[in-house]
């Protein structure tokens, strides 16, 4: 039905056509995002100002002057980008309750093109993290532990447990847009992408994860992690419509001076058919440790895919891969240290009642404010940064990211166009289990497919392959060159229709859609 | 304190002990002259109401970043060319991290890695003795100019314990020019900050008013034996004026100097300039050794400029500065509109640095050399015997003089033609000061200083004069 269906093709004619309408389409996501309100992936719901959007959008359907293919489109946004009179919380104690004067540009884009936004979604506190279950609001539950496939494949447990505790992870750090859009409480999310944060939970919640080319989509209004590596990050049902939110929001912001001045044209994929002219290539450090045999057996399974059409696969080494994860972790808490230092409790936020001193306020403040996650990288950070502290490690690491980001080079200028690796380790894994161990841990394990192309600042997307043996998404990830997401989503728009992924089975969205639920095999419609 | 050479040593404090020589060095902060900040489009104006000139950025607000303003580059390098630097065609940010109040990110953006500009110079002068009658030449090297973000203001009110800040400064654009310790005294850091002021409203890049804040200046003061290292220097901040710089710095190397006398030691620390009692006095110095934590500024790519040869063919010249444009339209600098007026009215090196110093001096001067037939060499000493001590005496600028040039003019005009006397035309000038609208010629009828012009007159009052005084003339004649 509706809900399930891509923007480009279906959704959007249909609004076009007033088979469904703007308000129509919005308030049964805001029925869905009640109904699946313990999946906890949204923090704010806007629902006033979303179902006014929406009656604006009707009105302009009526008059037959649609603002584009997303207008009417209901959408989501990560927690951590700012939006003018909607709280802004990054799921920290830091933010609670503060309300932005002002909206993130690529917020602002999708309202001037008419999307409806219903509200902001979870994530892990200041984006640390890689399974959005350490923000204050509490963890975000991966839909698919309630889906059919899933609950099949379950062992059922000898001893009485709460059912509820078997539920998985989404992955993160934009797990809450992860969920969203994998339960059909929106068409679209944004994310941030700073070392895997939007492909790793679109991969553990089976939808498709963007990370654009760094310097593409402007970053002004999305509250930094690191400000050298973050990217806003676009999730979707299929490859179609991720194309469709990257033409509304690519292009040079003047408000950003990290984003490039060339023009950039929005396009419409093609529907590639001959892949004979194609080079992939496989990077075999990315056979990383960890990387369970489901995974292993499905990438093979990928690469003999594009073979048998007749494209070219080459092995290719990145021999810097293994450095990734020490590099990003100097560079990240670095920045996290200098990034942190505006939040004094001074001009916004969270103030702490004590008041002996401006210092002891400020330290109160951050205590109060951050959690362990994020002053454990702010203290490192400064650790990183000391004077005699710098060459050594921070300098050290900088020289460290250069060779990751020529390992690149070098393989895109042998001849080899994109680049097809895992995208996590194993698919995803329950709460209970995740948070055996801490947060630094898990993030250095799970970020290691996905940091690189943080550090080098290439494209790079997860689009959902096939269910594991526990009836969970596991995705595959395409690694592409600066700038070309052109060629980077043609091919995976290919790849997705050959895998044909299965729809996620959920009881509640059945639900709402009662009475025009068609009965859909895969997720992709072109 | 005078010092008569590069170095020169102050005398010994005691008899039979070593000379010093002290080491000035200066860090001065200019203000950027532009009608936005630095890296956001809020305005720059002094003494507007508290937090009305705050953009989100400004406030630190989360997800704000910089966007470099092209007229602080611009004030930057035309800066740095005047004083003789290499400008840096790329130069980099940095993020300085420290705590404070009015400092809302928690970071300063700065350039300490590479500023826009390096190894300059500017040259001074000073009279050797306190007249002006010798003036002599010298040079400070210029170490370099960088760009960096103002802070804002916060003001303690220890009666209400609380700490209330401004941030309308926060983030103007400031030029911070870093002077070698290549000055020996107190004058010499005057001579070479009015220098400096006078160089930076020429050129329009600050208004550098020391009062209004948009001229800081702090000194970097050491004493040392010849042939020794230099000693452990201090920091001298919290001076509000080129006057009290002098003071603060000749205070701080005698302090330093009777310290080290009484065998004491100098803690390198930062002291703060009192000018009511005339003295420098330790500030509480609350975190020690600052560690600022340095780190690129990530959400600015390097700054890189351009010159006539390097400018791409297709650049839109909206979107770069050319380092070659900006120097070929440079105004005349102070030493050579001073040059310029020694050689066009033959006056006197000393004089063209008097005219400089007060702002529209040299304009009037110029005026009135234009509307009268005196020679410029004798104006000059109306404009500066004359005018300037009367202006001096009143606190008045040369804008609020009541008496214009025109008036001047005038009045210089019926000098020369002889019509009155001198001594007459001094006269005729301290009634013209009351500022009562009269003409000279007014007042020269008014108190009858006519000269008398015809022989036949003067020859009957004189020898009215002779025949009345018949004794005195006898006596006289023989001799």
């Amino acid at each position: 039905t509706r809900l399930k269906e891509g923007l480009r093709s279906q959704v959007s004619a249909a609004l076009k056509e007033g088979r469904v309408t703007p308000t129509e389409l919005c308030q049964r996501c805001l029925a869905l995002i009640k109904s699946t309100k313990f999946l906890n992936a949204y923090i704010t719901v806007a629902e006033e100002t979303a179902l006014k959007q929406a009656e604006e959008s009707e009105e302009r359907y009526k008059k037959g002057q649609p603002l584009g293919v997303l207008d009417g489109i209901p959408v989501a946004v990560k927690d951590n980008f700012n939006t003018a009179g909607i709280e802004t919380t990054c799921a920290s104690n830091m933010l609670r309750g503060y309300v932005s004067p002002y909206n993130a540009t690529v917020v602002q884009k999708l309202l001037d093109q008419g999307a409806v936004l219903l509200g902001k979604t979870n994530l892990d506190e200041f984006a640390m993290g890689s399974g959005s279950t350490d923000g204050v609001f509490g963890p975000v539950r991966n839909p698919w532990s309630y889906s059919r496939q899933y609950k099949e494949k379950s062992v059922p447990k000898p001893h009485s447990e709460d059912k509820e505790s078997n539920w998985v992870i989404t992955g993160g750090s934009s797990g809450g847009s992860a969920a969203a859009v994998s339960s059909f409480t929106c068409f679209a999310a944004l994310g941030s992408d700073t070392g895997g944060s939007t492909r790793n939970p679109a991969a553990h919640c089976g939808v498709v994860g963007l990370k654009p080319t760094y310097g593409l989509i402007s970053r002004h209004g999305l509250i930094p992690l690191v400000n050298s590596m973050d990217v806003p990050g676009i999730l979707t049902r299929c490859v179609d419509d991720a194309a469709v939110v990257l033409g509304s929001l690519a292009g040079h912001d003047p408000k950003d001076s990290t984003t490039i001045q060339d023009d950039f044209k929005p396009f419409e994929l093609p529907n590639l058919t001959d892949v004979s002219k194609l080079s992939v290539g496989i990077p075999k450090e990315y056979h990383a440790p960890g990387l369970s045999s489901e995974i292993l057996a499905l990438w093979s399974k990928a690469a003999d895919l594009f073979k048998n059409a007749g494209a070219k696969v080459v092995e290719v080494s990145l021999p810097h891969t293994r450095y990734s994860i020490v590099c990003y972790h100097v560079l990240c808490t670095a920045e996290v240290a200098s990034n942190m230092a505006r939040f004094d409790g001074l001009e916004y936020g969270h103030r702490s009642g004590m008041n002996e001193s401006t210092e002891s306020m400020y330290a109160a403040t951050r205590r109060e404010g951050f959690n362990e996650v994020v002053r454990g990288r702010i203290l490192s950070g400064n650790y990183f940064l000391l004077k005699q502290n710098y060459e050594k490690y921070f300098v050290k690491a900088q020289k460290v990211r250069r060779l990751i980001a020529n390992d690149f080079v070098k393989v895109f200028r042998s001849g080899v166009d994109i680049l097809l690796t895992p995208t996590t380790l194993s698919d995803a894994a329950p709460y209970l289990e995740f948070i055996q161990e801490d947060n630094r841990t898990r993030s250095a394990q799970d970020d290691i497919l996905t940091q690189a192309a943080n550090m080098a600042g290439l494209p790079a997307i997860n689009v959902p392959t096939a269910l594991s043996e526990r009836g969970l998404p596991v995705g595959l990830q395409f690694i592409g060159r600066s700038f070309q997401e052109k060629q980077l989503l043609t091919v995976a728009k290919w790849f997705e229709k050959q895998v044909q992924f299965p729809m996620i089975q959920l009881e509640e969205v059945k639900r709402q859609d009662n009475g025009v639920f068609q009965h859909q095999k895969s997720a992709s419609f072109s | 304190v005078a010092c008569n050479a590069r170095g020169g040593a102050v005398p010994a404090g005691k008899s039979g002990l070593a000379p010093w020589i002290p080491v000035v060095g200066l860090e001065i902060h200019a203000q950027i002259s532009s009608n936005s900040k630095l890296f956001s489009g809020s305005q720059v104006q002094f003494a507007a109401p508290p937090n009305s000139l705050v953009s989100f950025f400004d406030a630190s607000l989360p997800g704000t970043l910089p966007v470099l303003n092209r007229r602080c580059v611009e004030a930057a390098v035309m800066t740095g060319l005047a004083l003789n630097c290499s400008i840096n065609k790329k130069s980099l940010f940095d993020r300085k991290h420290y705590f404070y109040a009015d400092l809302p990110a928690g970071y300063q953006i700065t350039q300490q890695r590479v500023p826009i500009a390096v190894n300059g110079s500017l040259s001074y002068s000073l009279c050797i003795d306190n007249k002006m009658s010798q003036m002599v030449t010298k040079t400070v090297r210029i170490k370099q100019i960088q760009l960096e973000q103002d802070s804002g203001k916060s003001l303690h009110d220890d009666a209400r314990s609380q700490t209330l800040v401004d941030l309308n400064r926060a983030g103007v654009g400031l030029m911070e020019v870093v002077m070698e310790p290549d000055m020996c005294c107190g004058e010499e850091a005057a001579a070479a900050v009015r220098e400096l002021q006078l160089i930076l409203q020429t050129l329009g890049s600050s208004q550098a008013v020391m009062a209004e804040g948009q001229l800081r200046v702090d000194a970097n003061v050491s004493v040392h034996h010849p042939g020794e290292p230099y000693g452990v220097r201090t920091e001298v901040k919290n001076i509000n004026s080129i006057r009290f710089l002098a003071k603060a710095i000749d205070y701080e190397i005698h302090r330093q100097i009777e310290e080290l006398e009484n065998g004491g030691t100098i803690l390198n620390e930062t002291r703060a300039f009192d000018s009511k009692l005339g003295c420098t006095v330790p500030m509480r110095d609350k975190e020690g050794k600052q560690d600022y934590r340095f780190m690129p500024e990530p959400n600015l790519p390097p700054l890189i400029l351009y010159d006539a040869k390097s400018l791409p063919a297709n650049m839109n010249h909206q979107q770069v500065i050319n380092i070659d444009w900006i120097h070929e339209r440079l105004p005349d600098l102070p030493s050579v509109k001073r040059e310029k007026l020694v050689e066009q009215y033959g006056i006197l090196p000393e004089h063209s640095f008097t005219l400089l110093n007060e702002d529209g001096l040299a304009g009037f001067f110029e005026s009135v050399v234009k509307q009268t037939q005196m020679k410029p060499k004798k104006v000059i000493g109306w404009i500066l015997n004359d005018l300037l001590s009367y202006l001096k005496q009143h606190s008045l600028t040369v804008k609020e003089s009541p008496v214009s040039c025109f008036v001047l003019a005038d009045l210089l005009n019926l000098l020369e033609k002889k019509e009155i006397s001198s001594t007459a035309a001094k006269q005729v000038l301290a009634e013209l000061w009351k500022g009562e609208g009269k003409t000279p010629l007014e007042i020269v009828k008014e108190q009858k200083l006519e000269l008398l012009q015809d022989q036949k007159e003067l020859e009957q009052i004189c020898q009215a004069v002779i025949d009345g005084q018949e004794n005195e003339v006898i006596i006289m004649v023989p001799g």
